[in-house]
Order: structure tokens, then sequence, then C-alpha cells
């Protein structure tokens, strides 16, 4: 279809969403063709189904599917729509799968201005070619003025993982090392500086990026020894120890002082009250790599742009109670325990 | 962090830890009791309590400002945010205290009340100013540290010339609730709590001065060390303590020069001494009704004042039987000797206000240091 079979051009710069983008109608269309097809171009968009097709190549397959709803949209370093493509990408990522395909379901308020939901769609396209990952089928709904906040995002993930890898959260052993491939909690600290009633001025970018180049890498240096990823989104690098703590039935020893922690991140987190290791991250892994395979996987991480500043930051202990114990900076012990609510800020 | 890191140096630490085995006499015992809940946050974040030898306890006192606020006052403002036109805006932490049926500010919130946390008083001004047809209360609670802020919201709001903001003041002060404890049956008479010294408060003081602590040390003959937040602050006030102890002194001494100074913030305390009076009592939980330990606004502000604009009524209500909450803010017990105590009191379901702030002696213990429960019992 070429836009000339349409009346008017849609009015990106002034226009906004209203219901009859989402009624099924050419208003519809139109927002499809030239908003979300231009931006997220490619082969399968183009031939305009409700579904996309495409050959299975051998292997396991590996599927995920997530949620964004954030606020602020615009954060430093991303927003909501490069979000939702690193986020799925990753989740398909720390099944050790290379992911394939994405499809976008969008959910927009009426009322939301077109431009903003022109760079976010851009900002989509753009991470899902950075990273070789199209989004290739979607769908798009719109909720009454109040009912929305201007933009949710729902993307599913699919990818293929070798045979001979099967990642999960229940192969933790005791001897096992935990490493993180990079600093943590930035991209909680760049989103709250965000906040509206919580501005405040940091360098702290979003780490928001894609995993699956970096994931492959280890996978090549450690195969089977490779026993589990995580990105340690919301909840922090402290619920995901606890969750694999569980799952696994073991418990962790980590190590304070070698927790990758940037600067701008441990003061932000100072003044609001915070401890970074609840704090999100969107472009950061844990992995639990068997003791013997831990320094090459190390290594191999280090070559990565991504994984520059990898660290080995505990291990796996065997522990009926599985807590997760940290050795403080300072030289104590403390437990490193699940988030409570949310993580508020302190009074005095 | 400059300024920051120098305070949680692990060698600094282990040379003070080495400094305090050899000073503390082997034969002795020594309690001591950090009053702030922020030390006691410190000394279970950094696990302070692994570096002293045995011999040294802490005892966690009352100075956590969630914690200390009765149940009556809780149920008060959640009656305040169930009133359509009011929009009651709080801290953070306060959100999660349980009222007396169990509901909190949260839960008010979920079934449609306008409750918001907000992160300085400033914020709450700013709403008040932005919705003028709504009737902001700001929830002010906390010690002499948090009591300026709400001073400063009111001449704000006043100088805005603002109809529609008004505080709900629940202000306590510090050395009223010390006299109670050191007053108290428990430590007097029945020697259920021991106290042979106090960490004196770090952001309270840095208010109030060191000057208002002297009637402790000389009238109840207990040395006071008023210290900073940091863990290196914490083990050296503990040192000093027991050099006092040592040497029978007992004085105010102060380890948190960089902030403290002998008289305070004249300027923070003229401000509140503008806008509000002594109460001839509140209550505090665990301590009960303290004779002129808490602040309200004064006749000349009434307008700003929530429970006169609102009639809200000072009802005095029981704390869960099972809770041990007044014991463990009193000193007289330990959080693992409440049976509630991680099983069905833990930070995702609180029953008790010192199980909710990060700050109170339950939160604190439960999220930091309970796997020293279970290696005491192993051995």
């Amino acid at each position: 279809m070429s836009i000339k079979t349409y009346r008017r051009k849609l009015d990106i710069k002034s226009g906004r969403v209203d219901l009859s983008h989402g009624a099924g109608g050419r208003a519809m269309a139109q927002l499809i063709a030239d908003l979300f097809h231009e931006a997220l171009d490619n082969e399968w968009l183009r031939r305009g189904n409700d579904q996309a097709a495409f050959d299975v190549a051998g292997g396991r397959m590996v599927m995920t599917t997530d949620s964004y709803v954030i606020s602020p949209l615009f954060f430093p370093g991303g927003d909501i729509g490069s979000l939702a493509v690193h986020g799925t990408i990753n989740d398909v990522a720390m099944g050790g799968a290379q992911p394939l395909y994405l499809s976008a379901s969008f959910i927009l308020e009426e009322g939301f201005a077109l431009i903003d939901l022109k760079r976010i769609a851009d900002s989509m396209g753009a991470a899902a070619r950075a990273a070789r990952v199209p989004v290739i089928t979607g769908d798009t709904k719109v909720v009454e003025r109040g009912k929305g906040d201007g933009v949710f995002i729902s993307t599913t993930g699919i990818g293929v993982a070798p045979p001979s890898l099967d990642l999960s959260a229940d192969k933790a052993k005791p001897g096992d090392r935990v490493i993180v491939s990079g600093s943590i909690g930035d991209h909680g600290v760049a989103v709250m500086s965000r906040r509206q009633n919580l501005s405040f001025d940091t360098e702290i970018v979003s780490d928001s990026a894609p995993l699956h180049d970096l994931v492959a890498v280890m996978v090549e240096a450690a195969g089977p020894d490779l026993r589990v990823m995580r990105d340690p989104t919301r909840g922090g690098l402290a619920a995901t120890l606890n969750e694999l703590a569980q799952r696994s039935d073991v418990g962790f020893r980590i190590e304070e002082a070698a927790l990758p922690v940037k600067p701008g991140v441990a003061a932000a987190c100072e003044l609001l009250g915070l401890d970074p290791l609840y704090v999100a991250n969107e472009g950061k892994l844990v992995a639990v790599v068997a003791p013997s395979s831990a320094d090459i996987v190390l290594a191999a991480m280090h070559g990565h742009p991504l994984g520059r500043e990898a660290a080995v930051i505990g291990e796996v202990v065997a522990d009926d109670h599985r807590f997760v114990q940290m050795t403080t900076g300072f030289g104590g012990g403390r437990i490193v325990d699940w988030l409570s609510g949310e993580q508020l800020p302190r009074i005095c | 962090m400059k300024y920051i890191d120098e305070y949680r140096d692990s060698r600094l630490a282990r040379s003070l830890a080495a400094a305090i085995a050899r000073t503390a006499d082997l034969s002795a015992s020594y309690y001591f009791m950090e009053f702030c809940g922020g030390h006691t946050h410190t000394i279970s974040r950094y696990g302070i309590e692994d570096l002293l030898p045995r011999n040294i306890h802490l005892v966690h006192g009352p100075g956590c400002p969630v914690c200390v606020l009765p149940v009556g006052r809780i149920d008060a403002a959640f009656r305040l945010a169930q009133r359509p036109e009011v929009t009651l805006c709080t801290y953070g932490d306060l959100m999660r205290v349980p009222g007396t049926k169990g509901t909190s500010l949260m839960n008010a919130r979920a079934t449609g009340a306008d409750v918001r946390m907000v992160y300085s008083t400033r914020d709450a001004v700013r709403i008040a100013e932005a919705e003028p047809a709504r009737q902001v209360v700001f929830f002010a609670i906390g010690f002499e540290t948090t009591t300026p802020p709400t001073a400063l919201a009111i001449r704000l709001a006043a100088r805005k010339g603002l109809t529609n903001f008004t505080v709900f003041c629940n202000h306590v002060l510090t050395p009223s609730a010390i006299q109670n404890i050191l007053e108290s049956p428990d430590v007097r008479e029945f020697g259920r709590v021991r106290i042979d010294g106090f960490i004196g408060p770090a952001h309270v003081s840095t208010v109030i001065g060191t000057e208002p602590y002297a009637f402790f040390a000389e009238e109840f003959e207990k040395p006071v060390v008023v210290a900073g937040f940091e863990p290196l602050d914490v083990l050296q006030a503990v040192l000093m303590l027991i050099r006092q102890v040592n040497e029978g002194r007992h004085e105010v001494e102060n380890e948190y020069g960089r902030a403290v100074r002998r008289e305070g913030n004249q300027r923070a305390k003229a401000e509140v001494a503008e806008f509000f009076e002594l109460r001839k009592r509140f209550e505090w939980r665990g301590l009960g009704f303290v004779p002129y330990s808490g602040l309200r606004l004064k006749e000349k502000y009434a307008a700003f004042d929530a429970e006169r604009r609102f009639d809200v009524e000072e009802i005095s209500a029981a704390d869960n039987p099972a809770c041990e909450c007044g014991a463990i803010l009193r000193g007289v017990k330990k959080p693992a000797d409440c049976k509630l105590f991680g099983t069905v009191c833990t930070p995702d379901t609180p029953m008790g206000s010192c199980m909710v702030s990060a700050e109170g002696a339950c939160a604190a213990h439960w999220t930091y240091g309970r796997f020293r429960d279970q290696s005491r019992k192993a051995s």
C-alpha cells in the first residue's frame, strides 16, 4: 500500500493518538504503515500479514515475553522502545540462546503525542537493527485517556540454543563461581534521576544493551560449564541471587569489595538511602559457572565490550537456609535479603 | 566516594577493632545502647558485631522515628487519608506501618485514598500549591532532625498564602526518651536492661548539639559519646565508651566533631521554636506516655495544624498482644526473642513497626543479621 491512497498525511509533528487509531479503520492502518512499519521496516512487516512466517532451524527453541510500563518513558541512555527490544533479547539470551525474532504489542493512551510515539518506534527500530533481531509482527490498541500511562509495550522473543546447553536456575552447585558482567545499578539510578519528584543531576546513563553477543562468547568459552545466567533487572542483583538460591537449594557468599559499582551510582544511592544491590540493571548479566571454567569465561567476557568490567563476586555454598551472605567492604558479615515492598528512601 | 569511603575503610576498621580488644577488660562485660535507628542500621548493615569482642554488647534503643509512632497515630492518619478532600503526604517508610486493623496507608491507597509519598516537606507544599482544591496534609514524624524541615514547610506555605496545607505533627524529642529509659523500672529497679553508656545520636545532635546530654551523663552516671552514622564512627565511639567505663568517667564526648557542635544548629533550633511548642505528654510505642516528649503547632499557626482543622481525636490503641516491639524498643528484648519474629512478622508482612523501617531493630536484624541466629542455634 502506498501513502498516496490516504487523503491526508499522518501529522506526526503535532498529531496525537486518538481512539480512531485503534478502531481498525483507515486511521489505524495509516498509523501502522507510516509510523510503525516505517521505523521497524523488514521483509516480514512489508508483507502486511497478521502473522509472520519463518523457517525453523534445528536446536532448542527458546521463547520469552515481557511487558514494559516504565516511567518516565525517556531516560538517560534509552527509552521504553530500546528497552523493550533489549529486555526481551536478554531474556532469550539468558537461556544461552541466540535471539532470532521479536513481536511487539503497543497499548497507547488516547492523547499521546505522535512525535513521542515516533521517537519510541524509531528507537525500537534502531535497537532491533543494531542487535540484528527484527520485529516481525505486532499489534496496536488504543485505550481512553486516563486508562493507560502514555505507552505500554509488550514484546515476545524467540531464539535458538545449542542442543547441548541447558541453562537453568536450579543448576547452581556448591563451589560454582558467580560472575557479574559489569557495574550494577546504572539503569535504576538513571531512571530515578528523571522521576518527577526526585530529579537530580547525574552523569549516569542506563546500561540498557542487548547481551546476546556477550552470551555467545561465553557459551563458546565454557559450553555446558555455564550453569545459570540471569539478567538482574527489577530487584537488582539481590533478587536474582536469592531466586537462584531458592531454585538451586544452595546459598551464596559474595564479597562487597568485588562488586563493580560506579561512583556516581554509589553517590546517588547514598543520597537516596538505596542499596545498589537492589537497583535495576538492563544490560548486565550474572553467570554461575563451574569453578574449572570460571577463568576462561571471565577472560572471554573481558574481550567483549559489554563484559570488560566482568568480575567474580563470590561463590555458591551449601546452605540449608539458602542465605545470600556478603562480607561487607568493612569486614563484617551480613545477609543480602530479598527486597521487601519497594525500595523506599530512608527518613533520616 | 569522597568523605564517605574514608569512614568505611576495612583496614582502619581492623586496627580499631584491635584497639577495642586490647582496651576492653576481658573479665568485664559492656552494654552500650545505641539510641538511634541510624546506628542500628549501620551496625547490622556492616556486620559490626563481627568485629567486636564477645563481651561487648550493643543494645538497640528506641530512636527509629517510624517505630516509636504509636498505633493510635497511624490510625488517625489512616482516617485523615480516608476523607475525600484530603491528600495525605508522607515519607515512604510510614506507608507500610500497619494500624490497629492491620491496614496500612499503602492499603488505604489501594482502596482509593489519596496518599502520596514525598521525599521532602517541600514536595508536599508544592502539591498544595498545584492542587488548590485538595486539602494537603503532611504526615510529619521524626526526631529533631526532621522537625526543622517541617517548620520550613509551614513558613513557605504561610508565605505563599496557602490555605489548603496543614501538618499532622508527630515530632518527638530525643532527650525526653533517653530520660524515660533511664528512669524506667527496667533499668533502675529490675536490672532487666543493663546500660553502661550511650552511643549518642548523629543527625539529631547536629541540630540540638551535645549540651542536652550533659544531664544524663551526670545525673545517671552514664557516659555518652555522640557518633556519626558511618561504621568507623560506631567503632570509634565504642572504644571511647570503653575507655570512659574503664576509667570510671561519665562524660559527654563528641566523636562526630565533623558535623556536631556543642551548641548545635542555632538557626534550626530557632526555626523550630518559632512554630512548635511542647505537648504536655505524647504517646510512644514501647515507652507509653512520656511527659514533654512531643511537639505540636503553636496557637499562632493553628491554621496549619491538621489536628485542629480536622478535629483529630487522641486515641490510644493497643499493639498486637504478641508483638514485642515495646520491649524491643526499651532494649528489654532482642528481635529474635519475639515469637512473631520471622514467622508471621517479616518485612513483607510486618506486624509491628520495628519490622517496617530499615532502621527498626527487627527489620535490620531480619534483613542483615538473622544468619547469626542460625549459627548460634547450631553451635
